[in-house]
């Protein structure tokens, strides 16, 4: 069964197209990744398919609920942790789960039964009677995604859940995400712009860029589409050395600039020292040296995109810093 | 699908309490004005002077003592209809909206809560001015009293409630406070009888929803007012159901 079924959604922000058409499905037990800059599209395109905000063209079914006429019956279905907390630091850990529980009409027992486990699942059960506002951000951040594990969800949305936490915690929260994943088997989306992140949890990663998908497949074959590892050499000549390495039959494609020739291969690590045993002194260059490079989520983006994915958030920064200007003046 | 509602409303309800409880300060802050009020102006004005438009012998400070718990009600009503912009500041909001709860039960729990509180205010209030030397007629005087605080803080939560939804952040609160509250209280003849303003200041005054509630409370505390205490009544009754109305639509087209 497909948990989320998305047909040319669009949103417009003062003309603005914030999500531009965009269509893809997730699969029932996935863990999905939206990979893309801030502002790029990825918290709009989840806060429609959560009912936050009416797309204003195209439609999308989550749960096999349409999100339009079914309001209620996704909300019951999905769980979500937001990019900025969403806790009241008023109540303690305890109570914003309880909370939650109530809002989503589970009796007395499975309440109580719940809280523990969730608070378990997320290491907060000792915390439980303290107030959140004495909460670090990772605490919180944990806090957030047991309650969003509260009411069994089907789906559970993560927009950016691991922003502005450090790599220890990072880790720990994925760790949770994994296993979550597999113990509960909640179907996941999240959003991120952090590459290592989407690589390490999604089974599926769809890069969005300026409101579109611009790709969409697993990691592996994201990368394999780069065309393997990448081995960079520095030469004397690069004008000697480029028809000499443009011969080698492992090499799938060759590219230079600024006197460093770059191979695209299988097995890196195994070509270089057959690139050792050309005769360098006869062919007239020497190899100053060698860098070898495995592709990373970065590289695919920088492909399908033209930028890395920091370049683009400055960019798109400045774009929103002009809308935002634009809007002020009105 | 009802006795979940019952439950949202409860447990909305709870949290405005634990929230009011756990807040000292902002129990001693809301009723330190009224307070203040009280003691500067009733005891000021002694009972020899005697206002136009009231009664001959009628003590100032049972004349003001209405209006004064009257504004306790509107101070805390309006603040605690406008605290859904404090959710929409810290995220909170967000997680009521992805609820699967209809939109007026949740304004009724907020209503069920900031009604409390408010009510507790009041209360205190007029506690305080039992010591201050205010002298009710009788025990049914304050039960009515008590119909009309409540009428009075259902209608301006829903408003505050509708404000807050139309507003985006916190920014505007201030103005809300000096441009609306404000006027609202010195309109609605707390300090002196309506009948006293100018002419074209008096249309006003009947405009203001507050007025009938304090000369509700007048009829009810002190057995002296300027309309019928059931004119009074229905005006107020209207005007908080229409504003129950208002906030539920306002606040379901609110997108966070």
């Amino acid at each position: 069964m497909l948990a989320i079924e998305v047909k040319n959604l669009t949103k417009k922000f003062n003309g603005l197209k914030a999500v531009n058409n965009i269509s893809f499905q997730v699969n029932e037990g996935e863990i999905f990744g939206l990979l893309g800059p801030n502002g790029a599209g990825k918290t709009t395109t989840i806060k429609m398919l959560t009912t936050l905000t009416k797309p204003d063209e195209g439609e999308a079914k989550v749960w096999d609920f349409n999100i339009l006429k079914q309001k209620n019956e996704v909300r019951n279905s999905i769980g979500i942790v937001f990019q900025e907390p969403a806790l009241d630091n008023h109540l303690t850990g305890e109570e914003n789960l309880d909370f939650h529980a109530r809002l989503y009409g589970l009796n007395k027992e499975t309440r109580e039964k719940r809280i523990k486990e969730v608070l378990e699942l997320v290491e907060l059960h000792d915390k439980a009677d303290v107030l959140v506002k004495n909460y670090s951000g990772g605490m919180q951040r944990r806090l957030e995604i047991a309650r969003g594990l509260m009411h069994y969800p089907k789906v559970l949305f993560l927009d950016e859940p691991t922003l502005g936490l450090d790599a220890q915690t990072r880790r720990r929260i994925w760790e949770y995400i994994l296993r979550l994943n597999k113990k509960e088997k909640t179907t996941i989306v999240l959003t991120t712009h952090y590459m290592e992140e989407a690589d390490y949890l999604c089974q599926r990663i769809a890069i969005i860029d300026f409101g579109k998908i611009v790709v969409l497949d697993t990691p592996a074959n994201l990368k394999n589409i780069l065309g393997g590892d990448v081995v960079s050499i520095e030469v004397t000549s690069s004008q000697k050395a480029f028809p000499v390495f443009q011969k080698i039959s492992w090499v799938k494609k060759i590219n230079q600039h600024n006197g460093t020739i770059d191979l695209n291969c299988e097995q890196g690590e195994k070509k270089i020292p057959l690139l050792m045993k050309i005769d360098q002194k006869n062919l007239g260059f020497e190899i100053k040296s060698v860098n070898l490079r495995k592709p990373t989520l970065e590289d695919v983006f920088l492909r399908f995109t033209g930028k890395t994915i920091r370049e683009r958030e400055v960019s798109q920064t400045e774009k929103n810093k002009i809308a935002m200007r634009r809007r002020f003046q009105r | 699908m009802k006795a979940n509602n019952l439950q949202v409303i409860y447990v909305m309800w709870l949290r405005e309490m634990k929230r009011f409880l756990r807040a000292k300060s902002r129990i001693i802050g809301s009723l330190a004005m009224p307070f203040f009020f009280l003691l500067a102006m009733g005891m000021g004005f002694n009972s020899g002077f005697n206002l136009p438009g009231v009664p001959q012998g009628t003590n100032y400070l049972d004349f003001l003592v209405p209006g004064i718990i009257g504004m306790t009600m509107l101070f805390s009503s309006m603040f605690a209809g406008l605290s859904v912009l404090w959710d929409k500041e810290f995220g909170f909001l967000k997680e009521i909206m992805v609820a699967p709860v209809s939109r007026l039960v949740i304004v009724l729990g907020r209503i069920a809560g900031g009604l409390t509180t408010a009510l507790i205010q009041g209360i205190l209030i007029f506690i305080i001015s039992l010591f201050l030397g205010f002298k009710v007629v009788n025990l049914f005087g304050i039960i009515l009293a008590l119909l009309f605080m409540a009428l009075i803080g259902v209608g301006f939560i829903g408003f505050g409630v509708a404000v807050a939804s139309k507003m985006e952040d916190t920014q505007g609160f201030s103005l809300i406070m000096q441009f609306i509250v404000f006027p609202t209280f010195l309109l609605s003849g707390a300090f002196f009888p309506v009948t006293n303003f100018p002419s074209w200041m008096r249309p006003l005054a009947y405009l203001d929803p507050l007025t009938y509630g304090v000369d509700g409370l007048r009829a009810s505390l002190i057995g002296f007012s300027q309309f019928s205490p059931i004119l009074d009544l229905s005006l107020l009754l209207i005007f908080s159901l229409v504003m129950v109305i208002l906030g539920s639509w306002f606040f379901s087209k609110t997108e966070v």
